[in-house]
């Protein structure tokens, strides 16, 4: 990737709040029409390196440049080409849902007559064109998040910042909110995202880093990451809970790697259905047992140790 | 983006929140200095008239007019400085909404002073008119209480907005109202003169914008004030507004570009 065609680069990327350190000397970039997403738990940096590159949170140490441009010194020029989508609802409870749309679009300096244009054209995408009038308490929680989504893309920006999308929404509203913002990154807009599901990321992002811990801890395509971190079946297992404990490593030899989880066993194989024959010619009878293809969950916990969602 | 067009917007959206409250708030403006000119100026005024031949040489209502005008300014100051500015700083967020644009810190500020700044003009210009029926400050010189007023609220504005960059709850705007804004309504020259107080109160109340913004608007009222005077009177109450409006500032950025 050549450095003409990034539009976010970031070398050896920190951020500290006095002794704790966020964001530990991360290196990315971002080509411009890609969907570039941030995996990883909560308190893992994300957010943080979201806000370094939205231009809001000042950086430590490091370089980062967005469109080429730094954003301690371009902070305004690098917003106006940004839309921003934050973890929490910032909508103002006390206008209406086209009102949040119109003055949004004053803050980027369009007219009101462009601004109106715009705000009945995005309600329209966001499916929220019967609300217009309503006020904001008014909405259900992915309603509030496509009118944010709404809202980011008032001055058509380049790039989309994502943080968390879907985090507390309902399978439909999240589907929505899917479907939608695939349709931006056909029509070219850059996305860069930042979530703890790992379908999420599966879902939208060309390519991810997984994060952990403030550093980067892998990067790859979703297929790339899964091909070289994990294998192509897992088998899963649930033993009864007193006799998951006495198993004590005798499943070894069945699988290129095992991880014993409080409540289940997971197998990692390239032949799931060969691999239970064999837990059953070994005499063992688990109470369920699923084969599955390999996700980014896999990919995490075998990079961690740990599963995405605690 | 213009120097001045982020300001702009940060005051357009203060206008497009208050047109649902406007007739209310315009009502309670006319209103509240309607009955206050009233009890105190002419029932309770009438009494100093006739016990004491007026203060300072003139009728109690001339003497206390003028006054409220600033002490109205200083209220509508506090609160809008207070609860509103808390809410967009973190119950609702949208300041960080707002920065997410070409928007920035300092035009917040600039455009939350300029809102406030008009919303004393509506209460001051309404304060004004209300006097003017009562028969005070028949002269054009009086319109300059409407600035003077505006100047004086300004003075607790900023620093006020600057306190508030600190809380992280509304407990503290109660004691500000309590140990600050009331006191200072009461004791500082608005109902009677600072003369009365005892020294040291009246050395306090000469250190606070208030009393020299109160002096000033009488004064201009009255037509009594000196140039000298009313440029002291002018200059502390902008000595707080400035600083107010510095630390203002860097609190805010401290507080939202973390």
């Amino acid at each position: 990737m050549s450095d003409s065609n990034s539009l976010i680069l970031a070398r050896q990327l920190t951020k500290r709040f006095g002794d704790l350190t966020a964001v530990d000397t991360i290196d990315f970039e971002v080509a411009k029409g890609e969907a570039f997403g941030f995996l990883g738990p909560n308190g893992a940096g994300k957010t943080s390196t979201m806000r370094m590159i939205g231009g809001v949170s000042p950086v430590t140490s490091g370089l980062l440049t967005i469109f080429g441009l730094d954003p301690a010194r371009h902070g305004p020029t690098i917003r106006a080409r940004l839309g921003v989508v934050p973890q929490a609802d910032t909508l103002d409870l006390e206008l209406t849902v086209r009102e949040n749309l119109m003055i949004y679009s004053r803050y980027f300096d369009l007219s009101w007559r462009e601004g109106a244009r715009r705000a009945d054209e995005l309600l329209e995408f966001v499916q929220l064109k019967e609300r217009s009038k309503d006020k904001v308490d008014e909405l259900s929680g992915g309603m509030k998040r496509r009118l944010t989504i709404a809202r980011a893309l008032i001055n058509s920006p380049e790039l989309l910042l994502l943080d968390e999308p879907t985090t507390g929404l309902d399978p439909q509203a999240r589907h929505l909110v899917w479907d939608r913002l695939y349709r931006l990154k056909q029509r070219g807009v850059t996305l860069v995202l930042t979530t703890h599901y790992m379908d999420e990321a599966e879902q939208l992002c060309d390519r991810l880093v997984v994060m952990d811990k403030a550093r980067i801890a892998a990067e790859g395509s979703p297929r790339e990451l899964i091909d070289r971190y994990s294998t192509r079946e897992v088998l899963e297992l649930r033993f009864p809970i007193d006799e998951q404990p006495a198993l004590d490593g005798n499943l070894n030899d069945l699988a290129e790697r095992i991880e014993v989880l409080p409540d289940r066993v997971l197998l990692y194989t390239g032949d799931g259905d060969e691999a239970i024959a064999a837990v059953h010619r070994r005499g063992l009878r688990p109470e369920t047992a699923l084969v599955r293809r390999s996700t980014l969950e896999d990919v995490f916990l075998r990079l961690t140790g740990r599963s995405l969602i605690d | 983006m213009a120097l001045m067009a982020g300001t702009l917007h940060v005051v357009e959206y203060n206008v497009l929140v208050f047109r649902r409250i406007w007739r209310g708030s315009i009502a309670v403006s006319f209103f509240t200095p309607l009955f206050f000119l009233a009890a105190m100026g002419v029932g309770l005024g009438g009494l100093v008239n006739r016990s004491s031949g007026g203060v300072n040489g003139v009728p109690y209502l001339d003497f206390l007019a003028p006054g409220l005008i600033a002490a109205a300014c200083v209220q509508t100051a506090a609160i809008e400085a207070m609860y509103p500015i808390l809410a967009r700083i973190m119950w609702d967020k949208t300041y960080e909404a707002a920065l997410a644009t070409p928007v920035t810190i300092s035009d917040l500020i600039r455009g939350e002073v300029v809102w406030i700044t008009i919303r004393m003009f509506i209460v001051a210009a309404m304060f004004w008119l209300v006097m003017y029926l009562f028969g005070v400050g028949h002269s054009l010189a009086s319109l300059l209480a409407i600035p003077a007023s505006i100047l004086t609220g300004l003075a607790f504005a900023t620093p006020i907005i600057a306190f508030t960059a600190t809380r992280r709850n509304d407990n503290g705007f109660a004691a500000i109202n309590r140990f600050v804004i009331i006191p200072l309504y009461l004791l500082g020259g608005t109902f009677f003169p600072i003369a009365k107080l005892p020294l040291a109160l009246q050395v306090l109340a000469w250190a606070t914008p208030l009393a020299h913004g109160v002096a000033l608007a009488r004064g201009v009222v009255l037509g009594n004030v000196s140039a000298s005077d009313a440029a002291l009177h002018a200059a502390v109450p902008l000595a707080y507004f400035a600083a107010g409006l510095i630390i203002a500032r860097a609190l805010l950025m401290k507080r939202l570009a973390k």
